[in-house]
């Protein structure tokens, strides 16, 4: 790892070398201490115009079209679209009536699909990640599987799955009614009240190992001394994973269950794949109800005045969910 | 540490349970390729009547599968490319240098993970159609668009990874590097940037597979000569019938060069996190 080799050819890769530089010219002080402190946003620049681009001046401008009445007919010039002052958000809140009632409803089946789905994937990586911890025959072999569905392109995860959930010819009701006689019918998968748990199962095969992968790599980070130390003081495995790998976790645990419950609530390739354009009503995720609101019913202004809410929603969850945690940390990285 | 019986059972029957559960959808996926079209209309069936290499013919025809194919690729390797180059320096102005703004950048950068893609897929619609009507550059339905939109996808994540794994280098190393004549560049790539492969290769496995898999740009920003699988896929599904065989066979052909990809690579990317992100 010394790459200080003595004979270099002269650094070419970066121009600003603290060297005098070449060209006859004695540069004066100022500029190079200049370019010193410019460097670092000389680095970060790329990083910058393209978040501006991508990110942050498309926020904005969401944010602007939601104060706005902009509807398939202007959609060519979008700055003639009239001002609507805050008719779409009064519209999207308006619970009693149908849209606010449906954006109401999308946001439970959300938050209820949300918490089983980041619940479930922490807890199968927690469990998956600690038996894999020791050394025992097959260990590579089951990792290597056990990160399968993270590494599959998530279409074709979905795809299979819709394939399963088939009425007729899927392995699902196959397995429920004709094998283990557990269902007096097949029923629907795809469609009415069973899709919600279609969604919940999808989304958990594929988010889970993504918790396994993290919390495998947390695990790495604990000192093996400790557990000696505790199996000398007496303790058994059991309490060894309550006092030592639990508490351990705590850092990575409160970044994945953060990053999970992000990834999942705004999740909109899994319902798509699953369902197309239009969720059934049970499963009708928030992120699909507001491409419908936008895409389908080229109404741009209230899809992105719900998509507004959403974002101060999430905001609010993140905002007090960074306050607890940090709080409990506390003194330990300040 | 010696594991006691209550232990071995407890994880032997907790691992075949997930072994399954990670495994029936995978063999559904080869079982129901090598079928024929009738096998797989009828009933679900565990074994395959008969087996037929059918289906890997098929696909190629019933879809432009390999345009859609090079599309992808070209993409996601390209999104992939840039999106670690831009990590690559941007991480090292945030771990090397103490500056104004240094907190303010990692959080605005962080928290875009947060934003529903669908809050600026419409603005970002608009945006990129106005400024093909304005300059001519078309950002709407190319694969330049979807580079672009792609490559910032992975960047906050692979920012924020590179900073742990470049703090976890000793600046020792470079500062020994610049006094022996290298510029900050010299340094960065003579030294931060070998020592820190495990952590690049962990990067860029995630920027290809987010590359790879996204479907809402996909749908939207696409046109038919720049569809991705992503998109195409959807392809084999007639208003009729859904060629399930081919569906499945597609699905593998698509995720078998993805996953052997991961898998070779997946010690990278669990060293890169224990390394980076999760400290």
């Amino acid at each position: 790892m010394t790459a200080t080799a003595p004979p270099r050819s002269a650094p070419e890769a970066g121009p600003p070398s603290g060297k005098p530089a070449a060209g006859g010219r004695l540069r004066p002080r100022i500029p190079v201490r200049l370019r010193q402190i410019g460097l670092p946003y000389l680095l970060l620049f790329p990083a910058l115009i393209l978040e501006l681009l991508i990110h942050l001046i498309p926020m904005v401008f969401g944010i602007v079209i939601s104060f706005k009445g902009l509807t398939q007919f202007f959609i060519r010039d979008w700055g003639s679209a009239p001002w609507s002052g805050l008719d779409n958000y009064r519209i999207a809140v308006k619970f009693n009536q149908p849209v606010g009632e449906a954006l109401l409803h999308s946001f439970w089946v959300t938050c209820g699909f949300t918490l089983l789905s980041v619940a479930f994937c922490w807890l199968i990586g927690t469990v998956a990640a600690i038996l894999l911890q020791d050394a025992f025959r097959g260990r590579a072999v089951l990792r290597a599987i056990f990160l399968v569905p993270y590494a599959l392109p998530v279409y074709t995860a979905v795809i299979t799955w819709t394939f399963m959930f088939q009425q007729d010819t899927g392995l699902v009701n196959h397995v429920l009614h004709d094998q283990l006689h557990l269902t007096s019918d097949k029923p629907f998968w795809l469609i009415g009240p069973n899709s919600f748990w279609a969604l919940v199962i999808v989304s958990v095969w594929k988010g889970w190992p993504f918790a396994f992968l993290c919390l495998m790599a947390g695990l790495q980070n604990i000192p093996r001394e400790l557990y000696e130390a505790a199996a000398m003081d007496g303790a058994g495995v059991w309490q060894q994973i309550r006092k030592i790998t639990m508490p351990s976790l705590r850092p990575v645990n409160q970044v994945l269950v953060l990053v999970l419950f992000l990834w999942t609530f705004n999740d909109f390739n899994t319902p798509y794949v699953m369902f197309g354009q239009s969720a059934p009503h049970a499963a009708d995720l928030i992120s699909i109800h507001i491409y419908q609101s936008s895409f389908i019913t080229w109404n741009f202004g209230s899809g992105s005045a719900m998509s507004v809410l959403l974002l101060l929603f999430l905001l609010l969850v993140t905002a007090i969910y960074l306050l607890l945690t940090s709080r409990k940390r506390g003194d330990a990285d300040a | 540490m010696a594991s006691p019986k209550s232990f071995v059972w407890t994880r032997r029957v907790v691992l075949t349970l997930l072994l399954l559960f990670v495994l029936i959808p995978v063999y559904v996926m080869l079982s129901s390729s090598l079928k024929k079209l009738q096998d797989v209309q009828g009933s679900f069936k565990w074994i395959p009547s008969s087996l037929t290499f059918r289906p890997y013919i098929d696909i190629w025809s019933t879809v432009p599968l390999a345009h859609y194919f090079v599309n992808s690729l070209i993409v996601s390797v390209s999104a992939t490319l840039l999106s670690v180059a831009v990590a690559i320096f941007a991480a090292y102005g945030v771990s090397r240098y103490r500056f104004a703004g240094r907190r303010l950048f990692t959080v605005t950068v962080l928290s875009t993970q947060m934003f529903p893609g669908i809050l600026f897929l419409l603005p970002l619609f608009i945006i990129f159609v106005s400024i093909g009507n304005s300059t001519g550059i078309q950002l709407y339905g190319s694969r330049l668009g979807l580079i672009i939109t792609y490559l910032t996808f992975s960047l906050p994540f692979s920012i924020w990874m590179l900073v742990g794994y470049f703090d976890s280098i000793p600046r020792d190393l470079d500062e020994a590097a610049k006094v022996d004549g290298c510029g900050p560049f010299g340094a960065l790539f003579r030294v931060v940037v070998p020592a820190a492969i495990p952590g690049i290769v962990a990067v860029s496995v995630y920027a290809f597979m987010t590359a790879w898999g996204e479907v809402l740009f996909a749908s939207i920003m696409t046109n038919d000569s720049t569809r991705t699988l992503a998109v195409g896929l959807r392809g084999y599904a007639t208003q009729n019938d859904v060629y399930w065989n081919q569906v499945m066979a597609a699905s593998l052909v698509v995720s078998v060069p993805v996953v052997a990809g991961f898998l070779a690579l997946q010690r990278y990317l669990v060293a890169g996190l224990t390394a980076g992100a999760v400290k």
